[in-house]
């Protein structure tokens, strides 16, 4: 929270005995006030014009009450079979996924550093690979996979690595933005190559930034990899995307369940990792 | 170490000598790629066949079809409802869940609770939260903006509970000192030092809820993904294409205005000052990560 410039602060100077300090100039008060009327106004509007069938709401309890019935009694015995396939699937996505994005947000992430590469046009380029990449769904991108390679987990692998891509490519891109121009300095000086650069001036530089980002990466994938198969990515979406159209309510709990216990497992190791190796 | 040769003599030969540790890690990364690509029976024939697809693919997604305009506008303003009731209904949760969840400001038995309901919903994905709320709710909006609730409380929650954890005693210490209430102590020790962040993630929350509120329709959850996975099942690529052109506009403009808000409240900047290129839009963005 930084404080308003006195300079701007409002009041009377000089003749008047009385000064009134103000924290913000009526143009920065305007400028508030405008957002929280915009805000105010889209709530409103908002609650106005959005459907909500009444008697569904009124429903609801009964309704959540039969969800936990049917789903009570966990029965495991769904587990071993294609509950477990599927839960490795989802983990071979995310990891698949993971390191594929890795090998492409490399190059791009290079193109997007501007001390790498001084050519502003590729740096805008890059920006504009890792800007497209992010603003895209990972569910989008698996429904465009599967209507390119069909349904199963190579479109889920493939959706996984391209939503990655902007996500490392521009925390990479930063990373060797911050790096410290001396040890490069010295390479170039020494007559290195571009390759030595990189390997040992650069690299040594970004290392931690990124395997952490790779590690954080897998960590989000794990749990985006789970909703994949909604749409036919592979992966335990689609067992539970045929448990739910089946209204195999026990089912759907045990996957519940298991895609719960991964993401926690996986967030677990993540932070063991990162302690340990970085 | 006076004599300068010792020096040089103790220094390894090479370096950058790798140790094995690497090489081993990368050996077994190998191992595993050739193993879960046989599991998931990928191959270069399927990617190669995919390929072929993708021509025909791409050929029927363009010239996209906007003629359903009605259609889109409908979707695409359900989901931003969505969006808008989420993130109030989710920071308002937040909040107070987050600062029970603040171990410097708070006994265990509060925290405990606190922190166990921010894990919970930040464990599932919130297309998975819909499915539930679906069956709970009924199809339609509220079931999405349900959902996403669930998520901002997870999210908005946590980094609240870290910006709380990180704030300066001393002020709230000076405040109490004072003999304020509780609820002073709050209002004038604690918020004003979290305020900045708090805009910070609470743009980047209604960002985030503004991306999923457009798939919760997927499961039936409302808003445009509906009308996108109806299209797509009936092989209507251009609409598709015109679909994902307007959520990705929309989107951009999405984040267009959170710059814009983390620029008033956190750069002070006015009006004037947002339509200016350059300074103060440019050094917020750096503010936001994924």
């Amino acid at each position: 929270m930084s404080a308003a410039d006195p300079a701007r602060a409002v009041g009377p100077v000089g003749t008047s005995t009385e000064r009134i300090w103000r924290r913000f100039s009526s143009a920065q008060r305007l400028a508030r006030f405008t957002v929280y009327l915009v805000i105010v106004a889209a709530i409103v509007v908002s609650i106005q014009t959005v459907e909500v069938i009444p008697e569904f709401l009124a429903d609801a309890p009964e309704q959540v009450a039969d969800l936990l019935a049917r789903m009570w009694p966990i029965d495991f015995a769904h587990y071993p079979g294609t509950v477990h396939a599927a839960l490795t699937e989802t983990i071979h996505i995310a990891t698949l996924g993971t390191l594929l994005s890795l090998m492409l947000a490399v190059p791009v992430g290079i193109l997007a550093a501007h001390n790498l590469v001084p050519v502003t046009p590729l740096n805008l380029a890059a920006k504009l690979i890792l800007v497209s990449s992010r603003s895209v769904n990972s569910l989008v991108w698996a429904l465009l996979f599967v209507g390119i390679f069909g349904p199963g987990a190579l479109a889920g692998t493939l959706a996984i690595a391209f939503r990655s891509i902007g996500f490392v490519g521009k925390l990479l891109g930063e990373a060797l933005e911050e790096a410290q121009a001396g040890p490069i300095e010295a390479l170039t000086a020494a007559g290195a190559p571009w390759a030595s650069r990189m390997t040992f001036g650069y690299w040594p530089q970004v290392k931690p930034a990124f395997w952490s980002i790779a590690l954080f990466r897998w960590d989000i994938n794990v749990r985006e990899s789970a909703v994949l198969g909604l749409v036919g990515a592979g992966g335990i979406g689609m067992a539970l995307d045929s448990a739910l159209n089946l209204f195999q309510w026990p089912r759907v709990a045990v996957i519940l369940l298991a895609i719960f216990a991964v993401v926690i497992l996986a967030e677990v190791a993540v932070t063991q990792v990162r302690r340990r190796v970085i | 170490m006076t004599d300068p040769t010792a020096t040089v003599a103790a220094l390894p030969a090479d370096p950058f000598r790798r140790s094995l540790w690497p090489r081993l890690a990368a050996v077994a990364l190998a191992v595993y790629v050739v193993y879960a690509c046989a599991q998931l029976e990928v191959s270069w024939e399927r990617v190669q066949t995919g390929l072929d697809n993708a021509a025909k693919f791409f050929s029927r997604l363009f010239p996209p079809n906007f003629h359903r305009r009605d259609l889109l506008v409908k979707g695409l303003s359900e989901s931003l409802e969505i969006a808008v009731l989420a993130s109030t209904l989710g920071i308002l949760l937040a909040l107070p869940i987050g600062l029970c969840a603040a171990r410097n400001l708070m006994p265990l038995w509060v925290t405990w609770p606190a922190r166990l309901v921010i894990v919970l919903s930040r464990s599932f994905h919130p297309v998975i939260v819909a499915i539930l709320f679906v069956k709970a709710v009924g199809f339609g909006a509220l079931a999405g903006a349900l959902a996403l609730t669930v998520a901002s409380i997870g999210f908005i929650g946590k980094l609240f509970t870290e910006a709380i954890e990180e704030i300066s005693l001393k002020q709230v210490e000076a405040i109490r000192a004072t003999g304020a209430p509780f609820a002073s102590v709050l209002a004038f020790g604690v918020l004003p030092q979290v305020f900045s962040r708090f805009i910070g993630f609470a743009t980047y929350q209604l960002d985030s809820n503004l991306r999923n509120s457009t798939m919760v329709g997927i499961v039936g959850a409302g808003g445009i993904g509906g009308t996108l996975f109806a299209a797509f099942q009936r092989f209507d690529y251009d609409f598709v294409c015109a679909i994902l052109i307007s959520i990705i506009t929309l989107i951009m403009i999405g984040e267009v205005l959170a710059t814009a808000v983390r620029a008033i409240f956190i750069e002070n900047a006015t009006l004037p000052d947002l339509l200016r290129p350059g300074a103060a839009m440019r050094r917020v963005r750096h503010a936001e990560d994924d």
